[in-house]
């Protein structure tokens, strides 16, 4: 693949506006499938979570899950959206195997959601407010593995496997209109949209929204027209960007591509792109054609969703706070610093850090061991950092240190603990013997004993130079095996200094 | 008579992947050509204020709880398969990808 030139971005936004327009597919994390009683689970053996419905045999008729619409709507009103007071299905018919019925059930002329509008908020807080044209429902396709090629990609490839576990699983598609105006800020701005709806999601509790799983996937539109110029450009459609900084990446070079071919008098072709992630860049896929001729009709074997009032309403009462006031209101609760917010925020903690300081702990105590030890672990382990320890773990080493029962090195040793499934904070401080000692007379043996060897701290602490009781700290500590309250042992060191 | 033309049947004909002669091309075209005008005849009559109806019986929100129920055996759903390979269903490599 020949190096596509690319413009610098900052020429390329001096000659051309942006214009994005994003296509989100977020996978519900229903039960079951959207139109059968599969279980909603990919992965494992193939063809395992499959029915008749979902391989389209003849005489199997699909059902609509009603979980799976009551999601659909309160993700639309999450959105700003409208509900629509009927909506349909139809089918959209295309000849690929990742479906064997040949058609996709989707929502074409009547979908469940539509013209609502998202918050997004930049690094700098700065806040724009992204168009939604729809939200629609719609089922996934089967998993394609491609043998034969020499990247495992479809050119090259003798022969396709076909898993339908993921066929059926419920999908809403969330799509925005135009977004103009995001200029320079037009690659975080994708980046944020996209993370904005997964906060939403997620708080909604509605979809696992792992991007590295494929739960949420971005389609990004990019298009530039020149300066003073109305009329918007021929767009690109780069696919499945899975990842949030992937997202930003793909959009900056798609217009840094665009850029160049169109400054020198080129015209953009209306394709899809593949990401690449490995090489930062994106290829072209297929042209828009025939293949686009999807023929929608109503989908006869489905009955029209009229959702009620009484259901819509009940729904909106159950909204979570939208993630950008939850955001804003939480960072003034925290007192936390811009930078210690945003580093919270960026490490995908937030969630974990309010539960935990729901659970008892105070904010900077939270956000000390979720961004702190916890996250040194799972770096360590390739885990998440939520799959780790509960909150409520957390919160409950918290309060083991602050009521004075571990140091912060013992409360190391029994975070490993529970992370290592041996039980709570205080089981894993009975078992392993872990508790600091806070019998002040051992203590002060342990301090007599350092204050022989080291004779003229004592006068040095009387003399205004309290640093040195530091090497008497550092001896009790040692003398205790790390087991003692080194605060503890400063107050009595001064007791005893002043008590001279 | 309707406005159906050659083209138009024999591109339907490709994306439904159906083969067709030219004789039957011509055919279906005016058979094609005198049901559309038969539906023209109806939508006469439908007026604006007749919503249009995609389903015979007026019916709605029909659902199904949100519980698994049984799936299929990797052999049950293979069996009907032409090929296969482990659990999997195997086909030629076709070109296009994902929609």
């Amino acid at each position: 693949m020949a190096k596509a030139k690319l413009m610098d971005f900052d020429k390329a936004l001096e000659l051309f506006e942006p214009v994005l327009g994003f296509e989100v597919h977020v996978e519900l994390s229903t039960k079951t499938k959207m139109f059968s009683d599969a279980p909603n689970f990919f992965g494992g053996e193939p063809n395992t979570n499959i029915t008749p419905v979902d391989l389209g045999l003849p005489g199997s008729l699909p059902v609509v899950n009603g979980e799976a619409v009551r999601y659909s709507i309160s993700l639309g009103l999450a959105l700003g959206c409208s509900i629509a007071p009927s909506s349909r299905f139809a089918r959209k018919n295309y000849f690929y195997p990742d479906l064997a019925k040949n058609y996709q059930i989707s929502q074409f002329d009547e979908p469940i959601a539509f013209d609502g509008s998202v918050e997004v908020e930049l690094a700098d807080g700065r806040t724009v407010t992204v168009p939604i044209e729809r939200a629609h429902m719609e089922e996934d396709a089967g998993k394609l593995t491609h043998v034969g090629g020499a990247t495992g990609r479809i050119q090259g490839a003798e022969y396709s496997l076909v898993d339908y576990n993921r066929a059926g699983v419920p999908l809403v598609e969330i799509v925005t209109r135009p977004i103009f105006g995001a200029e320079a800020d037009a690659p975080e701005l994708a980046k944020a949209y996209v993370a904005t709806i997964r906060d939403i999601v997620v708080a909604l509790g509605i979809s696992e929204a792992r991007m590295e799983r494929g739960n949420l996937r971005c389609d990004a539109n990019v298009s530039l027209r020149p300066r003073g110029q109305e009329k918007l450009g021929t767009r690109t459609e780069t696919k499945n960007v899975n990842s949030l900084r992937s997202v930003e990446r793909a959009v900056r070079y798609e217009i840094q591509r665009q850029a160049a071919i169109l400054a020198e008098g080129g015209t953009i072709v209306q394709e899809t792109r593949h990401w690449h992630e490995d090489t930062g860049e994106t290829s072209a896929g297929r042209p828009k054609s025939d293949a686009d001729d999807y023929r929608y009709f109503p989908e006869p074997d489905l009955l029209p969703v009229v959702p009620s009032a009484e259901l819509i309403d009940e729904l909106r009462a159950a909204l979570p706070e939208p993630p950008a006031a939850r955001r804003r209101r939480l960072k003034a609760e925290w007192g936390f610093t811009d930078l210690e917010f945003q580093d919270v925020q960026n490490a995908g903690l937030l969630v974990e850090v309010a539960s935990t300081v729901e659970a008892g702990a105070s904010p900077q105590a939270a956000r000390k061991w979720w961004s702190g030890e916890i996250s040194r672990i799972a770096n360590v382990r390739s885990a998440e950092a939520s799959a780790l320890v509960s909150p409520a773990d957390v919160a409950a080493l918290v309060a083991l240190v602050e009521a004075g029962a571990l140091n912060d090195r013992l409360a190391r040793q029994v975070l490993e603990g529970v992370i290592d499934g041996e039980g709570t904070p205080q089981e894993v401080v009975d078992a392993r013997g872990l508790a600091v000692v806070s019998d002040d007379s051992a203590l002060i043996a342990a301090i007599d004993e350092a204050l022989a060897a080291q004779p003229d701290v004592l006068a040095k602490i009387k003399d205004g130079k309290v640093q040195a009781a530091g090497a008497v700290i550092g001896a009790v500590m040692k003398a205790m095996k790390g087991q003692a309250d080194a605060a503890r042992v400063r107050e009595l060191v001064l007791e005893r200094a002043a008590a001279e | 008579m309707s406005e159906i033309t050659q083209e138009q049947v024999a591109h339907l004909a490709s994306l439904a992947r159906i083969a067709l002669t030219p004789q039957e091309i011509e055919s279906l075209t005016t058979e094609l050509s005198s049901i559309v005008d038969n539906v023209a005849t109806v939508a006469e009559v439908a007026t604006a204020d007749v919503p249009a109806t995609s389903h015979p019986i007026p019916l709605q929100n029909v659902y199904r709880a949100d519980v698994p129920g049984t799936t299929l055996t990797p052999e049950q759903a293979l069996a009907g398969a032409p090929d296969h390979d482990g659990s999997r269903f195997r086909v030629t490599a076709i070109l296009g990808e994902e929609q």
